[in-house]
């Protein structure tokens, strides 16, 4: 796959987090351009997770800077991120168990954007149709994978036009990551950029245009995905391939 | 695998094992047996019932129907400390170490336990069961670290604590629940190579969850298939690799894991 | 028949305060996840500003209830104001300086309110337009309570629509379960949260408002509404408002045929109904088993290591100190005066209990807002042996400590089967039980009711109610203060020796793999359950010893040994000194004594602590002894360097 020629809609400069004393990240840099989707890649504990939650605000960076479609975004409160049009997918999907699968879209609708593809039921549950048949379930009684269908769906009804997407495989059967990756392939295919964290470099191969690798809290390579997937030494020296 | 000087003897025998959660058949007659010195391992789709099936032979949940046998003896209703008594170890999914300890002082702590002195009101804890402690660690290749606080330990040697932890009391069987989620590929290797490499000397049966197919090919004896609450395959690594129906339901098109012979 | 009825309906109409301050404290606690203890403020509050407002507007039937809304949304104003000036700032922050937080907020409304209306109870005017009494089956029963009954399912129903029906409802309960989930998908929680400050504080406003015509307005509503509330929300289910709902009439019928059958004896039944829906209901009767505890905030506790060569050193220093203390004053009476003595007696009774709480409330992760019990139990125990069975000094006082540890024993029963939050309210409400069984003088007033007098004819009299128990002093050897002294500082020396001996023990480090674990201990063999509850009762004991110490030091002992407030300045001494340290609830005791005896002297004094609490919460949060964690705390080699926290 080419990289396309977006200009940049997100960009990290330099990002300083810590936990208490502990540095987490020391300096990240990245950037992703519209229409792209970037795997940041990095094992357990390399600071995936920590980069992705530095950039919708739930952890505040001490240093560098975040920028979002031209705004400056470090410091903000990730309510204030999200209604920029930047949509958060977490880790262990987080679906709200004690509301059903109706409100908890309603939980993630904002009003429409203009320069991001529109979202409601109808058109998600043709992305999602599993969705369609369980809108008065609550979030509590649905599998695995039918919660990471519907923790997507929830961030899009926010109308974004940049995904975070933290480890959308995790913990999940083989059969249902080829699903995320078909959904992550359509979602590119309407325009939105997004940025993947994940440990499976099967399916980041699939879908990323371009990869970064992260490990011990710093940026250890950079480069499109199809270089990386061909470089051994990279593969075996960060991610323990 | 080590020429295993050991008898296979039926470790753990599940018979027509069954759960409900509302109506819905979350377990559905579902029988194995569990021998010695073998890594069974248990997958299926979410959703399969394989979590419900692990919390009934470890003693969270009660079963409607069925039985569970340890070494012969029947375990069911038993809540999970009894049943550890009886020497059944365990891992769980999201490590469960104590955070305010040492390293060692874990592996003490379920040592004490073994030895029945967690009341013991005088003598400090860090003098019991000092030299068994370092001897576990050491077998874990833990035993470096054996001063530092789990809270601050990586998350690869926080899993190898728990595998000394769940030896301290000499199991005959280890029920590991998704032993190498959340690690590096290399990590995970290396974690079931050390794990296979215990189980084979002390003799231990193993009954696992996993989700990654490569450590499952790699390092199972024989693999179960669950899908919704039944047992649809049975068999060794190679056969169940090639049954259509679990390509079908679970494997799927193999793009998203290595489909290659382990 | 018609009795029957009626009974039933004055239960009914008794339920609606109770559900409406209940309702409130669950909502909120359900969003924010703090346990708000200002709730009975905010429900005097509403009581006090209500009354005020009935008396300017309330001459005609629209003018009182016009007069009870506005005191309602008054009182939600000040929840508001609260929640933008205190809890914003503290959401963060461990759960147990939340709650800190808010009685701070208590102290300060006390004192507000004595300044404003005064200390006289105020009685209620009748409510216009329903001063009469319905007929219903040729019993009269106030047309007011009619109204009260009526009002609770109005709310009731509105709530459930509120919550169910509009998108503010479906965000709130969002929230509940994952608040920064909610933000993050671009819902501005702050205002969320402000927004259920405003309809808890005004639901509590609302309940001290509406019983205006019924009970008035005084400066004890506070405390007795809370441990009601506690318990309506405690068997109802945390975070249920229909739970709270079946608690509260549950309740309400209980209070009125418990009077008929034995008067004062509400409080015991309250206690006995909670205790059977618990054994079979630990999370209440339509409550959700609680996951509280399982986001930790801040770093984890540092391994326990064998003390310092420089702390053992301050330590020997310290106790030798004390001991040295007495022959200072006898060489230098005008340097070290008696008052010294009697001071450092008093301190080390308080960092006894202080130590004791600590016991369970670190190494075991329980927070019991109710060790008073213990305290005040243990001291009743010794002070009624003494006045019933002419019992010795040296056996009566040792029956403290025996006492307080079968009292333990008997709650923590219930208690150690709830974590967290349940356990936190639980512990307080069975000390409430205690203050009551005291305060009314229960065994007095069963002996009552059966007749049975003392030989003049005069009624019995046990606990001796708010009077107390007087004259109870130490034998003659131990009774000067020199004696009384040494006696104190030594037992109390020595059992704090003896608990740290117990927390390096496995005993102790079983107790904190618990809390560090539930999973893996029940995976190691543990029976978490029964060594929770032995370490309460050996909490209670060691607690009741410090109440046998103060009882003899005052020679009487008052219902005031086992209210709230004590349960309070104890927690308060274990969080000031810092909760992960041994050496915490010493530094702690010491300094919350020294402070408020600084206090004491003062008229409002209570608003100066409230504020002073609330200000060391905003500033220290970490606790006094947190400072040897502290870079220059390494520095003076009170700490390792790995275990810098801050």
């Amino acid at each position: 796959m080419t990289a396309p020629a977006g200009a940049p809609v997100l960009g990290l400069t330099g990002i300083d987090t810590f936990y208490g004393r502990a540095q987490i990240l020391s300096g990240v840099s990245l950037e992703v351009r519209r229409g792209e989707v970037v795997a940041l890649l990095g094992r357990n504990g390399a600071g995936k997770s920590t980069t992705i939650k530095s950039i919708i605000g739930l952890v505040r960076p001490a240093g560098g800077e975040i920028s979002f479609e031209g705004n400056a975004i470090q410091g903000l409160e990730p309510f204030q991120i999200s209604r920029l049009g930047l949509g958060y997918v977490p880790e262990d999907r987080r679906i709200f168990t004690g509301l059903t699968v109706a409100e908890n879209l309603e939980v993630g609708r904002q009003p429409r954007r203009a320069n991001a593809p529109e979202w409601n039921h109808e058109k998600l549950f043709a992305l999602f149709p599993n969705l369609a048949a369980m809108t008065g379930r609550l979030g509590g009684l649905m599998s695995g994978g039918e919660q990471q269908m519907l923790t997507i769906a929830r961030t899009l009804m926010g109308n974004p036009t940049t995904i975070l997407l933290d480890e959308p495989s995790e913990g999940l059967a083989p059969v249902i990551v080829e699903q995320v990756a078909k959904t992550i392939l359509d979602l590119k295919a309407q325009g939105l950029s997004i940025l993947l964290s994940e440990q499976n470099l099967h399916l980041s191969t699939l879908v990323s245009d371009r990869a970064y690798i992260i490990e011990k809290g710093s940026i250890r390579y950079e480069g499109p995905m199809a270089d990386l997937a061909e470089n051994e030494e990279v593969r075996g020296a960060y991610l323990m391939v | 695998m080590s020429g295993a000087p050991h008898e296979r003897v039926p470790v753990l025998e599940v018979e027509s094992l069954s759960r409900s959660f509302g109506g819905v058949r979350a377990v559905d007659r579902v029988s194995f047996t569990l021998f010695s010195n073998e890594l069974l391992a248990m997958i299926g789709p979410n959703g399969a019932g394989k979590t419900t099936c692990f919390n009934m032979v470890n003693g969270q949940l009660r079963p409607d129907a069925g039985a569970v046998r340890l070494n012969g003896r029947s375990i069911l209703g038993l809540p999970p400390r009894s049943i550890w008594r009886l020497g059944v170890g365990r891992t769980f999914q999201i490590t469960a170490t104590f955070a305010s300890m040492t390293v060692r002082e874990n592996v003490q702590m379920a040592l004490v336990s073994h030895y029945r002195r967690s009341r013991a009101l005088w003598r400090p804890a860090r003098d019991h069961y000092f030299d068994e402690a370092m001897a576990l660690l050491e077998r874990v290749g833990m035993d470096r670290q054996y001063d530092r606080a789990c809270g601050v330990l990586a998350y690869g040697d926080l899993k190898r604590v728990e595998l000394a932890v769940a030896l301290a009391n000499e199991p005959g069987l280890l029920l590991m629940d998704e032993p190498t989620a959340g690690m590096a590929p290399r990590e995970r290797m290396e974690l079931m190579q050390l794990t296979t490499g215990i189980v084979r000397e002390r003799n231990i049966g193993v009954l696992f969850t996993e989700h990654d197919m490569d450590v499952v090919f790699a390092h199972a004896d024989r693999i179960m298939v669950l899908d919704r609450g039944q047992l649809i395959s049975e068999g060794t690594p190679m056969a169940v690799r090639s049954d259509r129906k679990v390509q079908e339901i679970y494997l799927g098109g193999s793009a998203v894991h290595d489909g290659g012979p382990a | 028949m018609a009795d029957f009825i009626v009974s039933l309906l004055t239960g009914l109409s008794s339920a609606a305060a109770m559900f409406l301050v209940a309702s409130g404290l669950s909502i909120i606690f359900g969003v924010t996840r703090i346990v708000n203890f200002a709730h009975g403020s905010f429900y005097m509050l509403g009581a006090y500003i209500g009354y005020t407002l009935v008396q300017a507007i309330g001459s005609t039937a629209v003018g009182f209830w016009a007069a009870v809304l506005i005191a309602a949304v008054a009182v939600g104003a000040i929840g508001v104001v609260m929640e933008i000036l205190l809890l914003r700032r503290i959401y963060r922050a461990p759960e147990l300086f939340q709650l800190i937080a808010t009685f701070g907020v208590i102290l300060v409304i006390q004192d507000v309110t004595l300044w404003v209306w005064g200390s006289e109870d105020l009685v209620g005017p009748q409510a216009p337009g329903l001063k009469g009494a319905a007929d219903i089956l040729g019993k009269p029963i106030p047309e007011y309570d009619l109204a009260l009954i009526a009002i609770s399912p109005l709310v009731l129903v509105g709530l459930w629509a509120l919550f169910k029906l509009t998108r503010w409802g479906t965000l709130v309960r969002a929230a509940t379960q994952d608040r920064q989930m909610v933000a993050a998908l671009g819902v501005n929680q702050r205002w969320l949260f402000t927004g259920v400050l405003f309809l808890g504080s005004a639901l509590a406003g609302l309940g001290g408002a509406v019983q205006i015509p019924k009970g008035g307005a005084d400066l004890l509503m506070d405390f007795n509404i809370l441990a009601v509330a506690f318990v309506v929300v405690v068997v109802g289910g945390m975070g249920s408002v229909f739970g709270a709902f079946w608690a509260a009439v549950l309740f309400g019928i209980l209070q009125t045929f418990g009077i008929q059958i034995l008067p004062n004896s509400t409080l015991v039944l309250m206690f006995l109904v909670m205790a059977v829906v618990l054994i079979f209901r630990p999370w209440g009767l339509l409550g959700m088993p609680e996951t509280l505890g399982q986001a930790h905030p801040g770093p984890p506790e540092q391994p326990l290591r064998p003390a310092l060569p420089r702390v053992r050193i301050l330590g020997g220093a310290a106790t030798a100190l004390l001991l040295a203390l007495p022959v200072a004053h006898l060489v230098l009476p005008q340097l070290v005066g008696a008052f010294t003595l009697v001071l450092v007696i008093e301190i080390m009774v308080f960092v006894l209990f202080a130590a004791a709480l600590h016991f369970i409330m670190g190494p075991g992760g329980m927070v019991s807002f109710g060790h008073a019990a213990y305290f005040g139990g243990g001291a009743y125990a010794a002070a009624l042996l003494v006045k019933f069975a002419d019992a010795p000094f040296e056996i009566a006082f040792w029956a403290a400590p025996v006492g307080a540890a079968l009292l333990a024993f008997l709650f923590g029963w219930f208690c150690v089967r709830l974590s967290g939050v349940y356990f936190a309210m639980l512990t307080l409400a069975f000390a409430q039980i205690a203050w009551a069984f005291v305060f009314q003088d229960m065994p007095g007033s069963v002996l009552r009711t059966f007749g049975i007098a003392d030989e003049f004819g005069a009624p019995l009299k046990i606990t001796g109610g708010d009077d107390g128990l007087n004259d109870i002093w130490p034998s003659a050897w131990a009774g000067t203060r020199i004696a009384y002294y040494y006696i104190a500082v030594g037992l109390s020396v020595a059992a704090l020796w003896i608990m740290r001996r117990f927390l390096y023990a496995p005993f102790g480090y079983t107790l904190r793999a618990g809390r560090d674990s539930p999973l893996r201990a029940a995976a190691i063999g543990i029976d978490l359950t029964r060594h929770r509850w032995l370490a309460f009762a050996l909490s209670g004991a060691f607690t009741g010893l410090a109440g046998a110490l103060f009882l003899f030091s005052k020679g009487s002992v008052f219902p005031t040994t086992l209210e709230i407030a004590r349960s309070f300045d104890a927690l308060l001494m274990v969080l000031l000194g810092g909760v992960q340290s041994l050496f915490g609830p010493i530094f702690g005791a010491a300094a919350l004594t020294w402070l408020n005896d600084l206090f004491s002297v003062l008229s409002y004094w209570r608003f100066l602590l409230g504020v002073t609490i609330i200000a060391l919460v905003l500033l220290l949060p970490q606790g006094i002894v947190g400072f040897a964690g502290t870079r220059l705390g390494r520095r003076l080699r009170l700490a390792r360097p790995e275990e810098i926290t801050a």
